[in-house]
């Protein structure tokens, strides 16, 4: 009894674009001498990827992002005041997956109280509280990512604190 | 910050998994998951694995091949650590594959010594010696307990036994341990002065529509999705049961059907249904709260007067001919036909409007959306109820109210109809008869807190956290308890004779020996005597019914905590050692009642009992029914299947004695409980109490869950924002709730569609109870009126640290 309707909703807006680079390729590749196999390190190595640079932020206008690859959408966001976990200068900058932890359907942007909602089963979470899920479904509150801005004043994602839906592994 | 894991990745579930059915031990709903279980030194690969998909791409929405972290954890399994994976599953029909934030939890609240979760669990049974809480054995525990009981009840009566006992399915209740504790308190022994898990008194909930022949389970949930109306009364359904409002609500309010939701509050709910069926499709009807049963009498009225009754189904299947059960003291309300419930029930559309607080308009709409015939044929209309009107005022006869509507509308045990409680846990409840309990039932707390009773047994109930009158409660409960643990601390060091005869005597003297069956330590746990460790669904096989009456077996995958057990063999372990301990007072007659309980599994339990009112049910045929189950009652197996019931009453033929339903005589009367009026006009505050999604019941694993406790770290207190500016309260500051009842405290949350002097508390938190707020009032059945509080409010603290990270925006979904 689900709606197929929304299930290909979802389908099509997080397979859309896909300009970003999928740096995790790099990250599977395996060895063909197993002797000399070098271990797996405990925790996986993230792509560190461009998302965009501080000339392109706008104060709380949604800047649609993709990582750690195509397949995985997301939202960087300016919110003009310091949130714990926030990036740049301001520490107001943060990035999300916009995957919703619960069933996977892609969430929109609530501008007025900044929030991420998604169409599928009501959930939303708070981006100026770490994604935390103000109210909803998901077992995990929302991945936010591990954000560094260089001196030219790019913004780059490297990691991830949750598990990103979809996925059993944040980069594949 | 919020709480994050950090995970980054999962095991996958190899192709050679093994796989167990597993019906959500949480709400009524009964969601199927499926638990996979493997070894700690095997794993599947992105191409090798249990769904045969490949798990190195994105998996899509509503996937059924991806789990979350909180789904998976490391537990023991005969002996030995295996990994685990408890996911929805997709196939069942009750949740297609959706997961609620309580039951996509369950692997996670599972107890690890690897992973370090749920390490409250109680490994052993434990016992009060030389001043604090030790382990024992098993038989250490049971003698105690079966001395001290055998003693109390063989010098005194049986009525020296008071009894607090879940009745629910689910958890760690289901058929199996209904029956063992059932068998034990109303078979070897006749208890009288006995109560529910959630309410002080051993009674029903519904009363009024079984008393009118109308069992309160009778449709399926698929009939949300076959209905033109969907009536949702005093119930929050997406928050408490989630997957029954996304999964058939939503389908019928796609399929077409409208909503009426009677509640005294924004939900949700009401928002959610907004944004599916389009708001001119939504009728909330924000009634004062309490006056329910004047709207749905004036919605009856109003649907008599139009000629929308269905008279044939009036005439063929409920009773005609006057009054056939008059009101006494266990009738609050009189039941019989409809033109002599009409006597009691007319009310104009406008009365009730002043009652009320609504528009007449919107009443006489209510009524037209509920019995208008549409295109010649009977509107079908769908009825769902819960703890608003259970827990509200005037239970009986508001319950009647509601179902008479259905009834003059022919909504019952038809396509798209059907009047039924939501509930709360799922169903087990199958014991000897509980006649000699009678009605009205003891009302146990208030027996407890005037000095009634000796020894107290306790089945996972927390009165602490959800009794009413909860803080007169615990100070008696405590006062007395401490008694026997003085006498107990004086007995130190002497023999078990010198040790029981020291109980019985600070029994006599006003104490209260306290025996705890628990999975956890409880807060009333604290004052126990005796800790019994019991172990719940999962850790045992278990059978349940949800809220449509679906039967399933949830497979045991994992072992018992240390040394816990199922109830069903705990309470087999007390008949056992009360006949020992009875003939060993030379009661041998009477020892003999306690035989019957050579129980080695909870299997020997079900078959004892369940199975033999049900002969056609045993845990291999539900085994192969899976997680869809099969709906009760099961009248045949046929073609290696069990055959079901869709819904209760098809027939026209109803549960009271001649078949025939009866309508209800609910007369308004205002505030029926004592002490509501008076609490209003003294009080500036509604304090409503209500439950959330986030939490199950009182929070007894969520209290130790990292992902939950960070959401709330206090019981939070909806509350509109001016009201919090006129007391200088912020988000997440602390305010204490007080009356003359008692006091409690919890977290505000702004809420701006809560209405001035209106607010909502969680119900049942460990970290404030909102029942030390509630009166000692209950109606004729006693029944409580945990809904209706007054008190005032102030500020105590700023927001404490641990609640500066918290998020106070809406719950309601904006896109």
């Amino acid at each position: 009894m689900r709606c197929k309707k929304m299930v290909d909703v979802g389908r099509r807006q997080f397979l859309r674009g896909g300009a970003m680079a999928t740096a995790g390729a790099a990250m599977a590749t395996v060895s063909t001498t197993p002797a000399k196999a070098t271990p797996a390190n405990a925790r996986l190595d993230y792509p560190s990827n461009r998302l965009a640079n501080m000339s392109d932020l706008v104060v709380n206008e949604p800047i649609e992002i993709e990582y750690p690859d195509a397949d995985s959408p997301g939202v960087l966001l300016r919110l003009g005041e310091a949130v714990e976990g926030g990036a740049g200068p301001d520490g107001d900058i943060v990035a999300f997956s916009t995957l919703c932890p619960h069933k996977g359907y892609p969430m929109s942007y609530n501008s007025e109280d900044r929030t991420l909602n998604c169409p599928g089963h009501f959930s939303r979470f708070d981006v100026e509280a770490g994604g935390q899920q103000t109210w909803g479904h998901a077992t995990n509150n929302l991945p936010q990512y591990a954000l560094r801005i260089d001196d030219a004043g790019d913004i780059y994602a490297e990691g991830s604190d949750e598990l990103i839906y979809g996925r059993l592994s944040n980069v594949l | 910050m919020a709480y994050k894991r950090q995970i980054d990745r999962l095991p996958i579930i190899p192709a050679d998994a093994t796989e167990h059915n597993v019906t959500c031990h949480y709400c009524i709903v009964g969601c199927g998951y499926k638990a996979y279980t493997w070894p700690m030194n095997k794993q599947g690969t992105t191409t090798s694995n249990i769904f045969g998909e490949d798990l190195g791409e994105q998996q899509g929405a509503d996937s059924t091949t991806w789990y979350a972290p909180s789904m998976y954890n490391v537990v023991r399994q005969n002996g030995r650590d295996v990994q685990l994976v408890v996911m929805p599953d997709g196939d069942c029909a009750v949740n297609s594959g959706l997961g609620s934030i309580r039951g996509a939890r369950m692997a996670e609240n599972r107890p690890s010594k690897v992973t370090g979760t749920q390490q409250q669990r109680l490994s052993d049974p434990m016992v009060w010696r030389n001043g604090v809480m030790q382990p024992t054995s098993w038989d250490d525990a049971l003698d105690l307990v079966a001395q001290v009981t055998a003693r109390v009840v063989t010098e005194g009566s049986e009525d020296d036994l008071i009894v607090s006992m879940f009745d629910h399915g689910g958890s760690a209740g289901g058929y199996e341990n209904t029956w063992g504790t059932g068998k034990l308190y109303f078979e070897s022994m006749k208890i009288k002065n006995c109560r529910i898990h959630n309410r002080p008194a051993y009674n029903s909930e519904v009363h009024s529509t079984r008393d009118m022949g109308v069992g309160e389970l009778n449709y399926q949930y698929a009939d949300y999705e076959l209905t033109d109306t969907i009536m949702i009364v005093g119930a929050n359904p997406l928050e408490t049961q989630t997957n029954l409002f996304l999964n058939h609500m939503v389908p019928g309010m796609r399929n077409g059907a409208r909503v009426i939701v009677v509640e005294p509050r924004r939900t949700v709910t009401i928002n959610a249904c907004e944004e599916v069926a389009g708001a001119e499709n939504v009728l909330h009807l924000q009634i004062n709260t309490g006056t329910d049963m004047a709207l749905f009498n004036a919605l009856l009225t109003e649907i008599v007067a139009k000629g929308w009754t269905d008279t044939d189904f009036i005439a063929n299947s409920t009773f005609q001919g006057g009054i056939a059960q008059a009101e006494d003291a266990g009738h609050p309300a009189a039941l019989g036909s409809l033109e002599e419930a009409m006597k009691a029930c007319t009310v104009s559309l406008d009365e009730a409007a002043a009652i009320c607080g609504v528009d007449a308009a919107d009443i006489a709409k209510a009524a037209a959306w509920i019995a208008e015939p549409l295109n010649g044929e009977r509107r079908k209309c769908v009825t769902a109820y819960e703890k608003g009107i259970i827990w509200g005022n005037d239970n009986y006869r508001t319950i009647g109210a509601l179902v008479n509507i259905a009834l003059a509308t022919g909504n019952v045990g038809r396509e798209g109809g059907g009047v039924c409680r939501l509930g709360g846990h799922q169903e087990g409840y199958y014991r000897p008869s509980d006649a000699h309990v009678g009605r009205p039932a003891a009302y146990v707390d208030r027996m407890l807190i005037s000095g009634q009773g000796k020894v107290h047994h306790i089945w996972a109930c927390d009165h602490y956290k959800t009794t009413l009158n909860a803080a007169k409660f615990k100070q008696a409960h405590k006062r007395r308890s401490d008694m026997v643990k003085t006498a107990m601390d004086n007995a130190a060091g002497g023999t078990r004779e010198e040790l029981i005869d020291a109980i019985v005597g600070a029994v006599n003297a006003g104490g209260l020996f306290v025996v705890d069956v628990d999975i956890i330590r409880s807060q009333i746990g604290e004052n126990a005597h005796v800790i019994l460790a019991a172990c719940e669904s999962n850790e045992m096989n278990l059978t349940s019914m949800n809220g449509e009456r679906r039967l399933r077996l949830s497979e045991k995958y994992m072992d018992p905590f240390g040394n816990s057990k199922p109830d069903c063999l705990i309470a087999a372990g007390v008949a056992q050692h009360m006949e020992a301990a009875l003939r060993g007072l030379g009661e041998d007659a009477y020892a003999d009642q306690f035989k019957g309980y050579d129980w080695v599994t909870e299997e020997d339990a079900f078959m004892d009992g369940y199975h033999k009112g049900n002969p056609e049910v045993t845990y291999d045929r539900l085994r192969a029914m899976g997680n869809n189950g099969v709906l009760e009652p099961v009248v045949g197996f046929e073609d290696g299947k069990l055959v079901g019931t869709e819904r209760l009453y098809s027939d026209g033929t109803f549960g009271a004695g001649d078949g025939k339903a009866r309508f209800c005589a609910a007369g308004w009367r205002g505030w029926q409980a004592a002490g509501k009026e008076a609490e209003m006009e003294k009080f500036d505050f509604l304090i409503n109490n209500g439950r959330a999604n986030i939490f199950w019941q009182n929070q007894f694993l969520d209290q130790d869950n990292d992902f939950i406790q960070d959401r709330f770290p206090f019981p939070f207190i909806e509350m509109n924002p001016d009201d919090m500016a006129d007391m200088g309260a912020g988000a997440g500051d602390l305010v204490e709730i007080f009356n003359d009842n008692g006091a409690t405290q919890a977290m505000a949350y702004p809420t701006p569609t809560a209405r001035r002097g209106e607010t909502l508390m969680v119900f049942g938190s460990p970290a404030g109870s909102q029942g030390n707020v509630i009166n000692p009032g209950v109606n004729e059945l006693v029944l409580p009126d945990y809904k209706h509080t007054w008190g005032n409010i102030r500020k105590i603290a700023d927001a404490p640290e641990s609640a500066r990270h918290v998020s106070f925006k809406s719950k309601e979904y904006t896109a």
